[in-house]
């Protein structure tokens, strides 16, 4: 099924961990949206973006991750991103998203990274 | 060979991509070569969804083939033209704030298909996407 997506966020020592799974495409990227822009409009500042269960992005997706990115930099927010795999970990590369944002092999990792700012 | 027509609307992205990855299936490629196939459809198809009518409604058409052992699929509009070669390759060393949103897409089709072929012909954008198995 197309654009068939799961989200879910868990707080963690005030750092929102959002897992994807499933389909980041055209149709299920506005959904990320929402809920994201939700989340920040709650005043919540810190992310992980867990993309273990992805099994596919296009550049809307990629375009709804960047523009997550810029909105948590308008307000001193940060968002870290892991466990990138196979053609999705590609895709990122290719588009340059490896230079933008920090990506951490595991989650361990990127919270423990998190923690360290502020 | 087969053939798929439909209006240039979102509603009917799922269609083609769902065609396009069912003649792709009897060719036995890896996962990472259907990945690339889906990716490369859905951009080439959202970009003519997004732009080649700009004042009116129109089609597209979606045709698979076999040559030289490679999975060929070209895909036509009779919108405005468009050559994917002038458009401009984002820059992917820009930080977050400087970063454009857009033009992923076509830089995505041409990075993961093994070769793009873009003509005018007549009224219409032929754009000709190869897979080596």
């Amino acid at each position: 099924m197309r654009g068939n997506m799961e989200l879910t966020i868990i707080e963690k020592d005030n750092i929102q961990i959002v897992s994807i799974k499933g389909r980041m495409d055209t149709f299920s990227a506005p959904l990320f949206d929402n809920k994201i822009s939700e989340t920040i409009d709650a005043g919540k500042s810190r992310f992980i973006v867990n993309f273990s269960k992805l099994e596919y992005i296009s550049s809307a997706g990629l375009r709804s991750i960047l523009l997550m990115a810029k909105k948590l930099k308008s307000s001193n927010g940060k968002v870290h991103l892991t466990e990138l795999t196979g053609s999705v970990k590609e895709v990122f590369e290719i588009s340059g998203f490896g230079v933008i944002f920090q990506i951490f092999e595991t989650e361990a990792q990127a919270l423990a990274a998190l923690k360290e700012i502020i | 060979m087969a053939k798929i027509t439909i209006p240039a609307k979102l509603e009917y992205l799922g269609e083609v991509i769902q065609f396009v990855t069912k003649q792709a299936a009897s060719f036995d490629f890896e996962d990472q070569k259907i990945f690339a196939i889906e990716l490369a459809t859905e951009e080439a198809v959202m970009n003519i969804i997004n732009n080649a009518y700009p004042d009116k409604s129109g089609d597209l058409e979606v045709e698979c083939y076999e040559e030289n052992e490679s999975l060929v699929i070209e895909i036509r509009d009779n919108g405005i033209p468009f050559d994917l070669f002038s458009a401009e390759d984002p820059d992917i060393t820009a930080d977050i704030e400087e970063r454009q949103v857009g033009g992923l897409g076509i830089f995505l089709i041409k990075k993961t298909m093994d070769h793009v072929k873009y003509r005018r012909e007549s009224n219409s954008n032929i754009l000709t996407l190869t897979v080596h198995k």
